[in-house]
């Protein structure tokens, strides 16, 4: 008795927490705040900024699910996470959700123990060209020397595209984005290639951002998504039906300013959104107003991304693939019904 | 009559002071830097190249350079930017989430550091036995203030980050490592065969797998060993890892030290009838630590560099900071002048870790040492 009382204690001055049970929503609940996985840094999508406080898309969707679950989207403990790191982190219960720009692909799905719960970025690998290079189309840069980040599937995907298209390309091997600015602006590159929102990024740092364009390809489909652990379905619900949320609201109109003025709207589909009608947020597990909290704290898709990626950020990015069905892009989010 | 042909009493003659040409900086000068026409134009060169290029230096690094801004596109002078480091001055050293009306906790955490090592750093005539109990209290009362908990509010790990974590991780490898070190160099000169077999595999293989691997089953394969949603703190993990890393290094240098005691000495001390404890503590570690102060300073200053590696398991130590505040757009392409400023922090304190073992081992030498 005394031994175990001491062993107890020791593990609590290591920090040591007691294994979880079987449900995530009591878990978290329980523990009074989400645990959510973020990149250590990735501009516009989680960044600490200069007071002190995670930033950027991907910690918005963290916010989101707090807010869905407590109404209180500070609610949220951030794990940095690396590259190596991130699976791991959820796997071993570490995270509740991932939620660092991770491309959602067969093998990640299958073999890992994970689950993506939805797609909230479609990205793509592009190239970033000077206009004094004076191409149009990535099928022109036969012979280009690219500079391209080592030991990625960007790498592979290049060398697949060049081969695939008959032409030679000559790799210039960099590890940063520093590595590529200092690369590309010496012309010590002519290309530069990497997902389209990273080239975005990078444009945005140049002295001249409007002496360099994007082509017009997109060579391999990026879809990032919001992952969690493999066999907790009631958890995965919840995650993906905020996103679905948040997607749903930008639809019907709903921004985190005008969301009060629809407390009485007679639309269905708001009325259903909001929890007017409908036991959708019991179904979950959460009170009625779940999606209501997500909006009024973090806003709709649209605010998410134009704050964080789009035209109020200094990224600048375009909707794109990104903007909603009805929109041009496909971002298409089953009814709340 | 001059003075130097005055004659003076047998015995009585006063100190003169030398030549004008053998002393002084004309003297000194000639002597190291002009003693023939070669070495004369290999001076004057290396001058003007110094020169030339310490004016470069000054005029990018001062006269040329911003201070101030919020992005590097808001540096417009043609030197250096320093606005990454003064944009974000107190996450340098305190870390990105570490409440600002809290800082003078780490601070005063670090101003105490200072009389807690000093009974064991410097020989004091006053005070060294209250200061040497302060000091055993010491990693208590820091983490007390670090951390927070019994009055003060609770700043849990993952919020540390900046200088504050290094010397964190730097300190406690530093202090824990040295006294493990010792008893795995004992253990691995014991004639007890189990003791020294247990400490030969523990030395030979932490210093056979490099830092990274040891942090890399820190940070993932030990969350996976351990039941699911059980886990330790990650900032304790990397201590851990770092603190056996190093005492598998100090052991090494301590033993060299304790085979360069003559046996005689341990011979002489058993037939004094000391037992081993005795011989060890008072006879033979006294003379060997000494031996090896530069090796045991060398591995401290390799530890505190290491720390840098925390950055790759996702911990926001000096470095791992600054690489994070760089992929910020309004930061990208800083990398010159934020990696000078943390090089330079990380120079002034392995440097005074340096000078620190150069003043010990003057105070401890008892006139063996063969040359210098």
């Amino acid at each position: 008795m005394r031994y175990s009382s001491l062993a107890a204690a020791l593990l609590m001055l290591v920090g040591l927490t007691l294994p979880a049970s079987a449900s995530t929503l009591e878990d978290v609940k329980g523990r009074g705040h989400l645990n959510c996985g973020v990149s250590t840094g990735l501009a516009g999508f989680a960044l600490p900024s200069a007071s002190g406080e995670w930033v950027g898309f991907d910690v918005d969707f963290c916010r989101a699910v707090a807010a869905a679950i407590f109404n209180d989207p500070s609610k949220v403990k951030f794990t940095p996470l690396t590259n190596k790191e991130r699976f791991t982190a959820l796997q071993s219960g570490e995270i509740d959700v991932l939620s660092r720009n991770t491309t959602w692909t067969m093998t990640r799905d299958m073999k890992l123990g994970l689950e993506f719960a939805g797609v909230n970025y479609y990205d793509g690998q592009g190239f970033l060209v000077p206009i004094a290079l004076g191409v149009q189309s990535a099928l022109e840069l036969d012979g280009a020397r690219v500079c391209v980040q080592t030991g990625t599937t960007t790498e592979l995907n290049l060398a697949d595209y060049f081969r695939g298209n008959n032409m030679e390309f000559e790799s210039v091997v960099i590890s940063t984005a520093d590595d590529a600015r200092t690369n590309y602006l010496a012309e010590a590159c002519d290309v530069y290639t990497t997902d389209a929102s990273g080239l975005a990024a990078l444009r945005s740092t140049f002295p001249d951002p409007s002496a360099h364009i994007i082509l017009p390809e997109i060579i391999s489909k990026e879809p990032l998504g919001l992952i969690v652990r493999h066999g907790d379905n009631q958890w995965g619900d919840l995650v993906r039906w905020t996103l679905n949320a948040m997607i749903n609201a930008e639809e019907l109109g709903l921004t985190s300013q005008n969301v009060g003025e629809f407390e009485d709207d007679p639309s269905p589909k708001i009325r259903r959104l909001l929890g007017k009608e409908g036991d959708f947020g019991e179904q979950i597990g959460l009170d009625a107003l779940w999606a209501r909290h997500v909006i009024e704290h973090v806003g709709n898709y649209g605010e998410v991304f134009d704050r964080n990626l789009g035209k109020d950020s200094t990224l600048s990015l375009d909707r794109g693939l990104n903007a909603l069905w009805s929109e041009g892009g496909i971002l298409f989010a089953p009814p709340v019904r | 009559m001059s003075p130097s042909e005055s004659v003076y009493p047998r015995g009585e003659h006063p100190d003169l002071a030398p030549p004008i040409r053998e002393a002084g900086a004309a003297h000194w000068l000639r002597k190291n830097l002009f003693s023939s026409v070669g070495n004369g134009v290999i001076t004057v060169l290396l001058g003007a190249v110094l020169v030339w290029s310490l004016s470069k230096l000054l005029v990018w690094a001062l006269l040329t350079a911003d201070f101030t801004g919020d992005s590097l596109k808001a540096c417009t002078s043609a030197g250096a930017c320093w606005a990454v480091v003064t944009d974000r001055f107190a996450q340098y050293w305190f870390g990105f989430f570490y409440p600002s009306e809290a800082y003078w906790r780490p601070l005063l955490a670090f101003a105490l550091l200072g009389p807690a090592l000093a009974p064991w750093l410097f020989e004091l005539k006053r005070f060294s036995g209250p200061l040497k109990v302060f000091s055993l209290a010491y990693p208590l009362l820091a983490y007390w203030l670090m951390h927070g908990g019994v009055g003060l509010a609770v700043i849990t790990t993952d919020l540390w980050g900046g200088f504050a974590l290094t010397v964190v991780i730097g300190v406690t490898g530093i202090v824990v490592s040295l006294p493990i070190g010792i008893l795995l160099a004992l253990a691995r000169q014991s004639e007890l065969p189990v003791i020294r077999l247990c400490s030969v595999i523990f030395i030979e293989f932490i210093r056979g797998v490099p830092l990274i691997t040891l942090l890399f089953v820190a940070s993932f394969l030990l969350p996976l060993f351990l039941p699911e949603g059980m886990n330790f703190d990650k900032l304790v993990r990397v201590l851990i890892m770092v603190t056996l890393f190093s005492a598998a290094y100090m052991a090494e240098v301590v033993r060299g030290g304790l085979q360069a005691i003559p046996k005689g000495q341990i011979e002489a001390a058993r037939a004094l009838g000391l037992g081993y404890w005795q011989t060890m503590l008072q006879i033979v570690l006294p003379q060997a630590l000494k031996i090896v102060i530069p090796g045991i300073v060398n591995t401290f200053i390799g530890l505190f560099k290491d720390t840098s590696l925390v950055a790759i398991v996702g911990l926001f130590d000096l470095l791992g900071l600054t690489q994070t505040i760089l992929k910020d757009v309004a930061w990208i392409g800083s990398f010159v002048e934020a990696f000078l400023f943390i090089g330079l922090v990380y120079w002034v304190c392995c440097f005074a870790m340096s000078r620190y073992s150069q003043t010990l081992e003057r105070r401890l030498d008892t006139g063996h040492r063969s040359n210098d």
